[in-house]
């Protein structure tokens, strides 16, 4: 096969259902996009046995040869591959790595299988910023509704803006793209990969490239459909993977964030829609009721991971009336930085911890649509705005809880 | 008649003053060998808690992850695991000395069958401390389970959890040292039993969809069918 310019991986397992539009939108926008450049489709495969390679294999676009023979010294290359080594994000992403690596490729893209709302605009938004910019690492930005990614909104993109500095948009980005030489970096940090599991990898990826200080940027794609949405019961699974992978890189990674100070914009590319999209129907009493069942009924966790102070607030929130609960920023934002520190210093099961959190993210999501219920998408950003200062202000509380200069659990003594 | 009954009550009463004579001094020695080994296991422990704690073996256990093991099943850190078990063993060795000393031929003989039995009581011991990390553990997975599924009763559930565990642990801690083997048997029948079904409930709660997305991973579907369960609550990613 020799060199190429641009390789995009697509990880998949049994993604039959969307596979085929994925791998189309893709080719359609490496020959739209880049007709002169060698290209390379990697699709590392778990094991599917729902003729989801076949489907890769097969994929192919009308005008796909006219393009290839109206400029012969292109080539593109799809191969798929069974990784190896067990099901899951890392030996796919392993796979891809070794093959950037390999090819000398200079940029790549990582697409994730399951997009139903992908155009092929989307290669060009992230190839273009690392192969004419001269970026390393590219994040995406999705078009948001209101109440869309409340995880991000609340907790990991605040949390990784104000440890790492760097303002990005999506911590845990699944479209992303990295140069060659970032591409090489990844595969020779193997110590920290293998821990993440599922869209872990990805916050890894993200807060690796700040952290080795490589040129992070940002691009717009537009809303982001999956075909696969998560139920409200896999939260608990979303909240370990994610919430779990953001903490175990800030232990990764604790040198460099412990010495930032104040974050920084990052390069913005593309350009935001202006479209208000339908509103996302939210089940906002349940999540209250789960959250005053949790605190009451996980008083023996919670204590051994929150201060006494914190956990106190957290109980007089839960004993609120439902029209005037008010789950404060200031609160929510220590009750993170509590669980984080917690979690570095393995006061409990790991596991078990990310499950206590659970409950608690129920009751702050509960207390933001109560309170964003008749604001505008622009109110609800300046209102997450202030949560994110919010999370700068308390940085130095962080430090001193990770660090142990505050006791966090109950066991010990607030000072 | 009144001096036969005035020389037997005397006769009884010298035959007591005379066993009293014999045995106080050995219960007083055995109170004291008990007491003193109460002091001097407290002692080592104390000492022991101290000297662990300035050569952070906390910390050097943190480091091969027996301290998070511990602190995950609830249970006290390293130093004070240790010094806690050298407390135990010194003042059970001062006890065994004590009893020894009442010099009653019957209870030296237990003794020194107690003694023979000492690695099976290690054993069992082992069984039980390894049953309540297990028992911690595993209360607090379900707790969280089943809070997490919005069950209306986690706590008690997570005490059945826990119960049945302990109960499985005494069980085979007791069938160990040789007490009560038939009733051992038939308790570990249904302990067995009991925890299978708990197991069951655990993860028909709190996994059910895992254990479906582990069987459409098996045995995924031809079509591209809709899930079943509608996202009714937003994205959070």
């Amino acid at each position: 096969m020799g060199e190429v310019d641009i390789l995009v991986g697509v990880p998949t397992l049994n993604n039959r259902g969307t596979i085929q539009r994925v791998v189309d939108a893709i080719l359609v926008g490496l020959v739209k996009y880049y007709p002169r450049e060698r290209t390379v489709l990697i699709n590392p495969d778990g094991g599917s046995k729902d003729g989801t390679t076949e489907a890769v294999q097969a994929a192919s676009i009308p005008d796909f040869r006219a393009v290839l023979a109206a400029d012969p010294l292109r080539t593109m290359h799809v191969v798929s591959t069974r990784y190896p080594g067990v099901q899951g994000q890392s030996g796919a992403l392993r796979t891809i790595l070794a093959a950037a690596d390999l090819l000398g490729a200079k940029a790549c893209a990582l697409i994730s299988p399951d997009l139903e709302s992908m155009t092929p605009g989307w290669i060009d938004a992230l190839i273009q910023p690392v192969l004419k910019d001269n970026l390393d690492f590219v994040s995406p930005v999705y078009q948001r509704r209101r109440f869309d990614g409340l995880l991000v909104k609340n907790m990991l993109q605040p949390l990784v803006r104000a440890a790492y500095g760097w303002r990005i948009e999506e911590p845990v980005g699944r479209e992303l793209a990295f140069s060659g030489r970032l591409a090489a970096h990844f595969l020779g940090q193997d110590s920290g990969r293998e821990d993440f599991p599922g869209l872990g990898a990805n916050a890894w990826l993200t807060t690796v490239a700040m952290a080795a200080g490589y040129r992070v940027s940002q691009s717009f794609l537009g809303p982001r459909v999956g075909a696969s949405r998560r139920s409200e019961l896999d939260l608990n699974t979303t909240i370990q993977e994610v919430a779990g992978a953001v903490f175990r890189c800030m232990e990764l990674h604790e040198a460099y964030w412990t010495s930032r100070q104040e974050s920084q914009d990052i390069p913005t590319f593309g350009f935001e829609p202006g479209l208000e999209l339908d509103p996302v129907r939210i089940d906002r009493k349940r999540m209250l009721q789960m959250f005053r069942s949790g605190v009451d009924q996980l008083s023996s966790v919670l204590e051994k991971i929150l201060s006494a102070p914190t956990l106190q607030a957290i109980q007089e929130v839960s004993g609120q009336e439902e029209k005037q609960f008010h789950f404060p920023d200031e609160l929510w934002t220590k009750t993170v930085y509590e669980f984080a520190s917690s979690y570095h210093r393995s006061v409990i099961n790991r596991d078990h911890l990310l499950q206590a959190l659970t409950p608690l993210y129920r009751g702050r999501v509960s207390s933001f649509i109560l309170e964003n219920a008749r604001a505008g998408t622009q109110e609800v950003e300046g209102k997450m705005e202030s949560l994110r200062k919010e999370y700068e202000r308390l940085k130095p509380y962080l430090i001193e809880s990770w660090t142990g200069k505050r006791e966090v659990s109950h066991e010990g003594t607030d000072h | 008649m009144k001096e036969l009954i005035i020389r037997n009550l005397r006769g009884a009463l010298e035959a007591v003053s005379e066993i009293t004579a014999e045995v106080l001094p050995r219960l007083l020695a055995m109170a004291i060998i008990v007491l003193a080994g109460w002091f001097v296991a407290w002692m080592i422990e104390v000492i022991l808690r101290r000297l662990l704690v300035l050569a952070r073996v906390n910390r050097l256990f943190e480091s091969r992850g027996v301290t998070r093991a511990l602190s995950g099943a609830a249970l006290p850190s390293p130093a004070d695991m240790i010094s806690r078990v050298v407390f135990w063993a010194v003042w059970m060795s001062f006890i065994l000395v004590g009893v020894n000393a009442l010099g009653i031929v019957a209870l030296q003989r237990e003794v020194s069958d107690f003694v023979a039995l000492l690695p099976q009581f290690i054993v069992a011991f082992l069984i039980i401390f390894f049953g309540f990390v297990a028992a911690n553990f595993f209360s607090r997975a379900a707790l969280l389970a089943a809070v997490n599924a919005n069950s209306r009763s986690p706590r008690l559930f997570s005490s059945f959890v826990r119960f049945l565990i302990l109960l499985f642990a005494v069980t085979m801690a007791l069938e160990r040292i040789g007490l009560g083997r038939g009733v051992v048997l038939v308790a570990f029948a249904v302990s067995f039993g009991a925890i299978m079904m708990g197991l069951a409930i655990a993860f028909g709660l709190g996994g059910r969809h895992v254990a479906r997305r582990i069987l459409e991973r098996r045995f995924p579907a031809s079509g591209t069918e809709e899930e079943e369960d509608k996202d009714e609550e937003g994205s959070h990613l």
